[in-house]
């Protein structure tokens, strides 16, 4: 894909560009040129989406910025005042608060279904970690995010996840006591989240353009994970197919945030966040927002020391390492995942196990909102196992065992006999797929 | 003081951390509130202007010596979309309020003064150390945001039933059967009184709405339960002034965007139309 440009500038003002800084040809090669395979369903419209939620959190997030004041005894009241007598200040709010959430929505879906279309295998590993990377500062914006408001939810989430750093052999405490710019969650450490959470959003663009950067070099998987063979017969330009796909898919995507930011704006946050935070009372449940729950719930299912003979690793650090590993496990499953074949839709076995997978992640969401008491904390650490036996046991042995059915010689062969039949898949995985038509 | 604070956040921390089972374990059972009809819900709820007129009357008359509402302006109370008392009742009301702007003057001394339409509305107590020491050390909250700062826990699956119900008032639902749900002859620790739907039951404030505490001029019935349910509106609208804006301007961009999504999508057919396996 890369490397065979066709751009040919007509104007004179192109020319003189093209032979000195040739971002017009960039942009040609990018977004018109750019071969996309024709078989792809809605579930690759979400790259699209996410570029424009990330563009839509950092327009919203700097009128914010600018009506904000990052101090404890200003915060609440600087963000009300915005609610309340800023221009569309409430909508501006509501836009990035939930925009937030709506973010985790389509990242969750982009991740799954490249788990699902086994678009992190070969050539496209770089282009996984990268993704991998992006989704991790979009997890530590979200979080520094969350806690400007300084209600109560706010302080006290920051309260919990510093303290994870506290779990760290030797240093631990020397290390929060460094987040915090002092010895407790107070002004410095507001300071300093919101200067972070100013900064991270153009970090991720840095990585968003790696990510786009890498996948153009590669060229995009598709649901028969075939790869292009012939770009003629494969693929189809990028506009004006893809762009008005994007475009559908991100007006019905868009649908489906307005409905938050207008009818339910306070839906996917807490209550007790509309309590200014007080450091003296704490609130009965502390629980992170919706996206970061089933990471909470691995994070409490160590609830005991594990004991490795030399020496011991307490529950609190035991806690702590299996969640980091629960995001780190995902930059390495290009490696665990030993099967030749890409797509589910070839890979009957696999596609149980991953939506048993899929399962697995929503009721550990369904755990960590819940209290840190039998039998949550047991049914934590089973789902937890289960979490882990996916990466580590399945993927790795799934390849060896796993009989995939007959993929298709082409993707024009694959998208040809489903035309022939009256649109019903004669290639026996296609129906698999979740939505195979588009 | 500096480390034991220190230690106080690292224990509690630490307590949220791995044994949040803390918090909830003692915290009681929460008596889920009966759904009441809000005229504001749903997607083309607006409030009704008589009952916010009646709620604010409700929080001078009943709440006011305690609570403040720190968040609201009299300027507000004649804005599109709340009471909408004319300008002229609003400046009557600043000027006739219970409790004067405290601020320094000239002089350099602290000064009173009458408010005027554009200040905030005057609470009841100068700062938060006067609030504690009059309330036995803990001050009444301030009411601005109450419906949204309460909630209770709906369970699986009306969580995800509310989304597509638009129920959102359970803060609003919450607060008035809260003041309407005090209970006599009940054994309590001294300084408290006993609440059905408090969480832990025990809570400091007394019964304050009794039938005929407040007369109203528009006929409507003087109770209790109408002054729970007019104060309560009145708080919503505190607690969110631009509500009815939020909710027009939300219909009018579903509409577009359904149009808008419509058109695309048969535009998309279109340009799809001859590419090999796409009707």
């Amino acid at each position: 894909m890369q490397g065979h440009s066709h751009y040919v500038p007509t104007s004179g003002i192109g020319k003189w560009m093209d032979s000195r800084l040739p971002v017009p040809r960039l942009v040609y090669d990018s977004f018109i040129a750019y071969p996309v395979p024709k078989n792809l369903n809605y579930f690759y419209t979400f790259g699209a989406i996410l570029s424009f939620m990330l563009v839509s959190q950092i327009v919203t997030g700097v009128v914010l910025a600018m009506h904000y004041t990052a101090h404890v005894d200003l915060a609440f009241n600087s963000i009300e005042k915005m609610m309340r007598d800023v221009n569309y200040g409430w909508l501006m709010r509501y836009l990035h608060a939930n925009g937030a959430s709506m973010f985790f929505v389509a990242v969750y879906i982009h991740m799954f279904r490249g788990l699902y279309y086994g678009s992190y295998k070969a050539p496209r590993e770089v282009l996984w970690i990268l993704g991998v990377i992006i989704y991790l500062l979009m997890m530590a914006t979200a979080f520094l995010g969350y806690v400007l408001p300084w209600g109560q939810m706010s302080l006290w989430g920051a309260v919990v996840i510093t303290n994870l750093f506290s779990a760290i052999p030797l240093v631990g405490p020397t290390v929060v006591e460094f987040l915090w710019g002092g010895y407790s969650v107070d002004n410095p450490t507001l300071n300093r989240f919101f200067s972070l959470h100013y900064l991270l959003p153009f970090m991720i663009a840095g990585v968003v353009v790696l990510h786009v950067w890498a996948l153009h070099v590669t060229g995009q998987n598709n649901p028969t994970g075939v790869e292009v063979k012939d770009v003629k017969k494969d693929t189809v330009p990028f506009t004006p197919y893809a762009t008005i796909k994007d475009a559908v898919g991100l007006i019905f995507f868009l649908i489906f945030f307005m409905w938050f930011v207008f009818f339910q704006p306070t839906y996917l946050g807490h209550a007790v966040n509309f309590v200014p935070a007080d450091p003296l009372v704490t609130p009965p449940h502390i629980v992170p927002e919706w996206y970061f729950l089933p990471f909470y719930a691995i994070l409490r299912a160590i609830t005991f020391d594990v004991n490795l003979i030399i020496f011991t690793i307490p529950s609190k650090l035991g806690g702590v390492l299996a969640m980091f590993a629960a995001i780190a496990v995902l930059a390495f499953l290009p490696w665990l995942d030993t099967s030749k074949v890409k797509s589910s839709a070839y890979r009957p076995m696999h596609k149980q196990f991953f939506w048993a997978f899929v399962a697995v992640c929503l009721i550990l969401g369904w755990l960590g909102s819940k209290p840190a008491e039998y039998p949550y904390t047991v049914l934590s650490l089973i789902f937890t196992g289960l979490y882990f036996a996916y990466f580590l046991v399945v993927l790795p042995l799934l390849g060896l065992f796993e009989t995939p059915r007959k993929l298709p010689a082409s993707i024009a062969d694959s998208v040809l006999g489903k035309a022939r039949s009256g649109g019903a898949p004669v290639t026996a995985g296609a129906a698999a797929a979740p939505q195979t038509k588009g | 003081m500096m480390k034991r604070f220190s230690l106080r956040m690292a224990t509690a921390g630490l307590a949220g951390l791995v044994l949040a089972s803390l918090g909830p374990a003692q915290a009681a059972e929460q008596v889920p509130p009966p759904r009441f009809n809000w005229a504001s819900s749903g997607i083309f709820g607006t409030f009704d202007r008589a009952q916010l007129q009646r709620g604010f009357q409700v929080y001078k008359e009943a709440c006011a010596a305690c609570h403040g509402i720190d968040q609201m302006s009299f300027r507000n109370l004649a804005q599109p979309g709340g009471p909408e008392f004319s300008t002229a009742q609003a400046a009557a009301i600043a000027a006739d309020w219970m409790h004067k702007v405290r601020e320094i003057g000239d002089d350099g001394q602290p000064t009173e003064r009458t408010p005027r339409l554009a200040d905030r509305i005057p609470g009841p107590f100068a700062n938060k150390k006067a609030a504690e020491a009059a309330h036995g050390g803990k001050a009444p909250p301030d009411l601005s945001l109450m419906p949204r700062a309460r909630s209770y826990e709906r369970g699986f699956p009306w969580f995800l039933t509310d989304i597509f119900t638009l129920y959102q008032e359970h803060g609003a639902d919450y607060v008035k059967a809260f003041l309407t749900g005090y209970e006599e002859g009940k054994e309590t620790p001294p300084g408290t009184h006993y609440n059905k739907y408090y969480p832990g039951n025990f809570v400091a404030m007394p019964n304050v709405l009794q039938d005929g505490l407040v007369t109203y001029s528009d006929g409507s019935p003087q109770t209790a339960k109408q002054y729970a349910a007019d104060v309560t509106a009145f708080l919503m609208w505190t607690a969110e002034p631009h509500m009815e804006q939020r909710k027009r301007i939300g219909f009018q961009v579903l509409l577009f965007l359904l149009v808008l999504g419509g058109l695309t999508y048969f535009t998309k057919k279109k340009v799809w139309k001859n590419v090999e396996g796409h009707a």
